[in-house]
């Protein structure tokens, strides 16, 4: 049947624009490949990312041993703790970019909505924190509170809800312009419920690519802060610091450089490709 | 016509400006209407003449920069000033508007069902199940073919003429007692313009909702409406019957417009007659009578402001030339 007369909506439509890229769907699986391998290989391995074992220092990659991604400096097994590096680096992505999602939405879409005074005030804001530097601020907050895992998030969700309260403010004014806006106020819907029910469905698409896009983002400046000791902490490895680890060896054991380095691309390709194809997907032209 | 009760829609004196770069913007300038039960009123001005801001100002909607002055009374209140809970609550259940675009009058991420059920499951506390029968019910008043399924769908599947009878359904979900219409067939085409005006009419036989009924086509305001505004430059400078008001207009403006309409029994001439000059800048209005700098009548007497002066019995013009409507269209070359 047609879909045009089975009352298709917005979402479905993108869905199926979607699935009409193929390599919309590699991205998808393999990533899903990946959430899986890294939720399911540490609990059923018999190693564990921090014991270290003296008898199997630098063993290569091999089927035969059972260490198939091979063993680290400290006989510590490669593969289980590249999918706990997963593990971290796809958490602080996802949890840092949910943060800046929702940071940046409430911002974006008061400041744009709202106007006037009260959206100087939010946007300088924006302003200011844009120009403070970054890394030497995160090197600050380090040595004042020492290192902590939560540090990280909230250094990496502090600077990327920015660039998201900017795009959603400038969607707002453009949706806010629309007459539908005004219809639902001249029907008596108060504001509240106009920005929830009129203003978010509209921006979701946008927001949705953004995060996607994000995601990867923080997980490179999640890799750079652990490449430079400022990440997560030993024994704990993000694929960051596992990069930076294998970095030390590469001459003599480039395996321990190589295969963090593959995972580390590859999700960050997936992401890439899957906002992308979003991006096309979500597109308003029918 | 005798004003023994509160009318239902009592506007006297309202005024609208914004500020401007120099001057305020004047959008609207003392006007007075009148609006009765089951009424249908024409206001009818061109581009910036402040009809659409009229309409805004009655429901409280003209945004936080503007300066509104006057009085606007529904059935004796004042909502001029009215405490935004108020005027929330009245908005969309006793007063409602339909917009001019009917291509950005719809929210394209909500299905018409949504849409239509929104208002009246605010005002009216009906359930979802209610909501969506009344708005099947609805789409059949504006005569929507296959209600249940055009429920589901969504805007962009709809046609304009079907998405503006989409929304004047949700204008009328809570059976509004004033019904707003902000030009509603400007954006069509022609033949759904005469499909739109018919539907419009025969809603009004059947709930008999007053209307305010915004245009600048005098054929669709014919349709629908018993007497007519002529606004010029934020200023109603005629009203009265729309037949009287047509056969025999005393203001020049008027006067000009309707002699600028193509006749079908006429010969068609080399050049349609239009009316010389531009409308005057808003920030910047003549002293007198603002329409003065086009008028071909003008004399010293038109630098004082004329106000609106009963000519005939219901029918008041804003001119100081007391010619009849013949020698005024005359007047034109």
């Amino acid at each position: 049947m047609n879909p045009l007369t089975q009352g298709e909506g917005p979402w479905r439509r993108s869905w199926r624009r979607f699935q009409a890229r193929p390599g919309a769907r590699w991205a998808l699986g393999l990533l899903g490949l990946i959430i899986a391998l890294c939720l399911l290989v540490p609990a059923l391995s018999p190693h564990d990312y921090a014991t270290p074992s003296w008898t199997h220092i630098f063993r290569r990659p091999s089927w035969r041993d059972g260490a198939w991604f091979g063993t680290d400096g400290l006989g510590r097994d490669l593969l289980v703790r590249v999918m706990w590096g997963c593990r971290i680096s796809l958490l602080v992505g996802i949890a840092a970019s949910l943060v800046s999602v929702l940071i940046g939405v409430a911002w974006g879409t008061a400041a744009g909505y709202i106007g006037g005074r009260t959206d100087g005030l939010l946007m300088r804001t924006v302003d200011v924190l844009y120009s403070v530097p970054f890394i030497p601020l995160v090197i600050v907050l380090e040595v004042l509170f020492g290192r902590n895992f939560l540090l990280v998030f909230v250094a990496i969700g502090a600077v990327s809800w920015l660039d998201i309260a900017r795009i959603v403010r400038g969607q707002t004014l453009a949706i806010r312009a629309q007459s539908y806006i005004e219809a639902a106020l001249a029907l008596g819907v108060r504001t509240p419920a106009v920005i929830w029910r009129h203003v978010v469905p509209n921006l979701l698409g946008l927001v949705v690519v953004y995060a996607t896009l994000t995601v990867p983002s923080v997980i490179l400046f999640e890799a750079l802060l652990s490449f430079l000791g400022l990440g997560v902490q030993a024994p704990l490895a993000s694929l960051g610091s596992l990069v930076a680890d294998g970095a030390n060896e590469m001459q003599a054991n480039p395996y321990l450089l190589v295969i963090p380095a593959a995972f580390l691309a590859t999700i960050i390709l997936c992401l890439n490709y899957l906002g992308d194809a979003l991006r096309d997907a979500l597109d308003p032209r029918p | 016509m005798t004003k023994a009760r509160a009318s239902l829609l009592q506007v006297r004196g309202l005024s609208v400006s914004y500020p401007g770069a120099h001057a305020p913007l004047r959008a609207l300038s003392e006007v007075d209407l009148d609006l009765d039960e089951h009424e249908c009123l024409g206001v009818m001005g061109e581009s910036g003449s402040g009809k659409t801001q009229l309409l805004l100002a009655l429901l409280g909607l003209c945004g936080s920069a503007a300066r509104v002055t006057g009085s606007i009374r529904y059935r004796g209140e004042e909502l001029r000033g009215a405490a935004p809970a108020r005027l929330a609550a009245l908005r969309g259940r006793r007063i409602a508007m339909v917009f001019q675009e009917p291509h950005s009058a719809l929210n394209p991420y909500l299905s018409i069902a949504r849409q239509l059920s929104e208002g009246a499951r605010h005002h009216l506390q009906l359930t979802r199940r209610a909501a969506l029968a009344r708005a099947a019910e609805l789409l059949e008043l504006v005569q929507i073919s296959a209600p249940g399924l055009r429920l589901r769908q969504y805007p962009h599947e709809l046609s304009g003429g079907m998405r503006q009878r989409v929304t004047i359904a949700m204008a009328l979900m809570c059976e509004p007692e004033i019904l707003l219409l902000d030009e509603p067939t400007t954006a069509l085409d022609v033949t759904i313009q005469a499909q739109v005006l018919e539907v419009l009419g025969s809603i009004r036989e059947r709930t008999g909702v007053a209307t305010i009924f915004v245009s600048h086509d005098f054929g669709a305001l014919a349709a629908l409406a018993a007497r007519l505004t002529v606004m010029y430059a934020g200023r109603a400078v005629e009203q009265g019957p729309i037949g009287e008001l047509y056969a025999a207009p005393l203001h020049p403006y008027t006067s000009g417009l309707l002699r600028s309409l193509p006749r079908l029994d006429l010969p068609v001439p080399p050049r349609l007659p239009a009316i010389p000059g531009q409308p005057p800048d808003l920030a910047d209005l003549p002293a007198g009578c603002a329409f003065a700098p086009r008028c071909p009548l003008v004399h010293p007497a038109c630098r004082d402001r004329p106000a609106l002066r009963t000519r005939q019995p219901l029918h008041r013009v804003a001119c100081h030339s007391e010619l009849p409507a013949q020698r005024i269209a005359e007047a034109w070359p």
